[in-house]
């Protein structure tokens, strides 16, 4: 069962900085739903803010009648290329075995079967021939897919994607995107931090466009028009321009 | 040879050479996170920061443990503190807080008891080991151990990724404080064969020469235990058979092995991969 999920008044503030101003919006299952907004408009923040993994000012997040806290087995986080150390001494398959920890628990060895799992979740990225190489080895597009397929071995029902589509190859980015729309398909509710305003329309059926301030939240063709982007953005959009059929 | 015949015969010295692997060992372990997570600083503060515990147990007589694990803690707490709660970065308040503590611990040293044992704190004097300093380490040793291996997915999982694992819902900030402790206690069971001054030696060097020979954290745990050991036992050779302070010749043995690894590690050797580089560009120009 997988219940809607419900930001409501969430503030955040780095040293008297608000990054994150009152922010609310309600998502169902099946939910692809894009984070837009321009460079420092507080996506990440927000992001982090909503998993409890930064102190918020103000606010609260819940799913179905539950807290946070209490849902973390169901949720799956993928962090930002960039905050990954990636010389520590680990193999891709043992990458994606960390996914299966949660529930494995405190105490407990992966076994057989979740090695296994794990080999299946790097074959629907395509990765399985990479298994025993060291992460650093890998490219940025390459990289980005095992950390997926890391979040796929969660068997979360909740997604949260920082930047996944930055600096990344055209077949990593299809691999991805297909993966996540097999998971909007299965019921799943999916954040995606992302900046490219070219494919929104293509990826995503709902959006979050923030500047601070939450500008609109809701399915891409109410928030995806040049009044918003005007006000996110601070400036003129023409939308037509980046129209891509669906 | 001789070293052996005279280990099976004299006490004191199977007492300093069951301390000395011990000790090489859990450095070894504790040291491979220390390294991944950056925090060899901390670490090289903590030693240090024991020695006024060590001065307060020596001066209300009672065991340099306590006091030592005492003012461990409390360093780490102090530095977590200065740099959560203000603009000065973690290496300066690592550097703030460590260096009052040693400075208060020779002051209060040198009150208490008289030069030599400052000396044989400071570097080292592993044939000076004592029935109970031996239990203490195999105490301890055998903590630190069980600790790892009990918990050794979830330091893992923290060191590699700790957003990740926050996110699922590990308590990151108390995993941190745990290494802390436990880094506390492996630095007072070594003060005994390297002393306070190079226990950063047995705690970094051995774990980054590991670190440059393997990619997976298991093997690099034992690869470091292994360094760590070996280098103990040739501190406590030379020391034994030529009379020098163990502290510095197990630090130069840890060194000799990293030099060994940095040249000729077969993935990340400075000599191999010149050969192979050279060799490839043989290989085209043909």
């Amino acid at each position: 069962m997988i219940d809607p999920i419900t930001v409501e008044h969430i503030s955040v503030s780095y040293d008297g900085d608000e990054v994150v101003k009152d922010v609310s919006f309600s998502f169902e299952p099946s939910s692809l739903i894009g984070v837009l907004g321009p460079n420092g408009a507080g996506k990440s923040t927000l992001m982090k803010a909503m998993l409890g993994l930064i102190h918020k000012d103000h606010g609260s997040v819940k799913i179905g009648s539950k807290t946070v806290d209490e849902m973390r087995k169901q949720i799956a986080y993928v962090p930002q290329r960039s905050n990954i150390d990636w010389n520590f001494p680990i193999v891709v398959k043992d990458t994606v075995l960390l996914g299966t920890y949660p529930k494995v628990g405190i105490l407990r060895r992966p076994r057989k079967a979740d090695k296994e799992w794990a080999m299946e979740c790097l074959k629907q990225v395509g990765m399985e021939e990479f298994a025993n190489r060291q992460i650093g080895e890998l490219s940025g597009g390459q990289q980005q897919r095992v950390f997926l397929a890391r979040a796929l071995a969660q068997k979360a029902d909740y997604f949260f994607l920082d930047e996944p589509f930055v600096g990344i190859d055209v077949t990593s980015e299809e691999i991805i995107i297909n993966i996540l729309r097999d998971l909007r398909e299965a019921g799943k509710v999916i954040f995606v931090v992302h900046h490219d305003l070219s494919k929104v329309k293509n990826y995503f059926d709902k959006l979050v466009l923030i500047n601070k301030e939450l500008i609109d939240a809701g399915p891409v063709n109410q928030v995806f028009q040049s009044g918003n982007m005007t006000k996110a953005y601070n400036r003129q959009f023409m939308l037509d321009g980046l129209e891509v059929p669906m | 040879m001789e070293f052996i015949q005279d280990l099976m015969t004299y006490s004191f010295l199977q007492k300093a050479f069951i301390t000395s692997i011990m000790v090489g060992i859990i450095c070894g372990v504790i040291g491979c996170f220390i390294v991944l997570r950056g925090m060899a600083l901390m670490g090289d503060a903590i030693s240090h920061a024991v020695l006024p515990g060590v001065a307060i147990s020596y001066m209300l007589g009672i065991n340099y443990f306590y006091g030592a694990v005492l003012t461990g803690v409390l360093t780490a707490f102090s530095i977590g503190a200065i740099s959560q709660n203000s603009r000065i970065k973690n290496d300066s308040s690592i550097g703030i807080v460590f260096s009052a503590f040693f400075a208060l611990g020779i002051i209060l040293i040198t009150q208490a008891r008289s030069a030599t044992d400052l000396t044989q704190i400071l570097f080292g004097n592993v044939l000076s080991v004592r029935a109970s300093d031996m239990w203490l380490t195999l105490i301890i040793g055998t903590v630190v151990i069980v600790v790892v291996i009990l918990f050794f997915k979830e330091l893992l999982v923290s060191s590699f990724d700790e957003t990740m694992a926050a996110a699922y819902g590990l308590k990151t900030r108390m995993i941190h404080y745990s290494i802390m402790f436990l880094l506390t206690l492996v630095t007072v069971a070594s003060l005994q064969t390297v002393g306070v001054i190079l226990v950063v030696s047995l705690l970094i060097t051995p774990a980054s020469t590991a670190y440059l020979l393997t990619n997976r954290l298991s093997v690099m745990v034992i690869l470091a235990a292994f360094f760590g050991a070996l280098s103990s036992i040739v501190g406590l050779y030379f020391s034994f058979l030529y009379n020098m302070p163990s502290g510095p010749v197990i630090a130069l043995a840890t060194t000799a092995l990293f030099i060994l690894a940095f040249l000729f590690s077969p993935k990340q050797g400075v000599v191999i991969t010149k050969i192979r580089t050279m060799s490839k560009r043989k290989a085209i120009a043909e």
